[in-house]
């Protein structure tokens, strides 16, 4: 089996990342997921957090909000509504982030409420992780 | 007959004029340039979240517990028409027609008795369905002052869009807007997006059974409010591309006009030159024979 497979970070605007790696670590909705060559296909949505990328080169980490990833056995396909560097996300990129989601929660229509905080926790739980 | 000097003064004004839209138009190719890279680049996620929706509308579309943004709230009685259009003019027919292929499907949904409402983007589409279409707005989004579109700008209008269509508002949108397809053609195009509609699904997708976690209606429910902002955001981008593009063709046009204009002015100063010269030779050789 090869040992590396392909992975693509896209956000609406560009194509972030186009790298080989040996394992990506994706925060999915339903937990932290570790994928690797020859994983089972499988799309899963994201929650906010650190997405880990360990390649040939080294890791490289990359905070995400909101969208998908689609995993095949060949390679990994990260689409991130916001996506960029862990090192560019500083405090106030941040606060303008936790700022939409709490709006999010305040504006939401009752049915999706939960979801958006929710949201909301897992973007709080990503600034302790970042600052902590 | 004008005189020399008007002539003369009318030859400036004009190539003042051909200076202008010759500069409006290398940058009208400019932005052209990047407008064609930003659709560039937001091709990737738009083609893979269009597949992705497409194949899960696919398989949850027929059931009973599909999302409304999916399956329509059963009714096409309210239309809501976002009609997209630039903000600026002098780019030949793009707005018009935008505005034209609004007007027409507008016209026909009121002739079949529905409801139309009508949310403009863009400054120039707000003003050429005013006259006639008026009291059907309910919203207008200003992106004068946006410098780079972004998808900020997009999430905004499609959270406005969701917003309205929770409320109850409409039971179903279509954008309007224009589809770039070289410098010379953009063709006006609608395209509806709530409730969401997905053209057949090519046959690569289907030979990998995928899993979905969690279940496939939850991530459905979760990609369609994003796919929105994703039509929208692409819709932008392809009017951003097509409306340099448009511009830069009239500009083109303009400075031709302006050229051929000059050239036939010229014509007529020398012409009218040389008569006043001869009028004068002939009145210096009359007087010169009657002493």
């Amino acid at each position: 089996m090869a040992d590396t497979m392909q992975f693509d970070l896209v956000s609406p605007e560009r194509k972030l990342t186009s790298v080989q790696a040996r394992e990506v670590r994706i925060p999915s909705a339903e937990g932290e997921l570790t994928a690797m060559p020859g994983h089972a296909a499988l799309i899963t949505t994201l929650r906010p957090g650190i997405l880990t990328v360990v390649g040939p080169e080294g890791t490289a980490d990359y905070a995400v909000t909101g969208g998908f990833a689609e995993i095949t056995p060949e390679g990994v396909t990260v689409l991130a509504e916001r996506g960029l560097p862990k090192a560019e996300l500083t405090a106030e990129v941040f606060a303008e982030m936790l700022a939409e989601a709490k709006k999010a929660v305040a504006e939401a229509h009752p049915s999706v409420v939960d979801a958006a905080a929710k949201v909301l926790a897992d973007m709080e739980g990503l600034g302790a992780h970042m600052l902590g | 007959m004008p005189s020399l000097k008007d002539l003369k003064n009318r030859i400036g004004s004009v190539k003042n004029t051909r200076k202008i839209t010759k500069a409006m138009q290398m940058v009208a190719a400019a932005k052209l340039r990047r407008a064609q890279e930003a659709a560039e680049a937001a091709r990737p996620f738009a083609d893979r979240m269009t597949a992705v929706m497409a194949g899960l509308a696919a398989s949850v579309g027929g059931s009973d517990g599909a999302p409304r943004l999916l399956a329509g709230t059963g009714s096409d009685k309210v239309q809501l028409l976002v009609v997209m259009t630039a903000e600026r003019g002098l780019c030949g027919g793009f707005n018009a027609n935008i505005a034209k292929l609004a007007r027409t499907r507008a016209n026909e949904l009121l002739a079949q008795g529905k409801t139309v409402k009508i949310l403009t983007v863009g400054k120039k589409g707000r003003d050429a369905l005013r006259r006639d279409l008026g009291q059907y707005f309910i919203g207008h989004v200003d992106l004068s002052e946006v410098k780079r579109l972004g998808y900020a700008n997009a999430q905004a209008i499609a959270r406005d869009l969701l917003a309205r269509f929770d409320a109850g508002e409409f039971d179903v949108a279509t954008i309007f807007y224009s589809r770039f397809q070289s410098v010379i053609a953009q063709i006006p195009t609608a395209k509806q997006i709530i409730p969401a509609q997905f053209d057949a699904v090519e046959g690569t997708d289907t030979s990998l059974v995928y899993d979905y976690e969690p279940s496939e209606e939850a991530i459905l429910a979760d990609l369609l409010p994003r796919g929105v902002s994703t039509a929208v955001f692409a819709a932008l981008l392809e009017n951003g591309a097509s409306e340099q593009g448009a511009r830069m063709s009239a500009m083109d046009n303009a400075t031709r006009n302006a050229g051929d204009m000059i050239d036939k002015l010229t014509v007529q100063y020398n012409r009218s030159r040389q008569a006043a010269i001869t009028t004068e030779l002939v009145e210096i050789i009359a007087g010169a024979e009657a002493l």
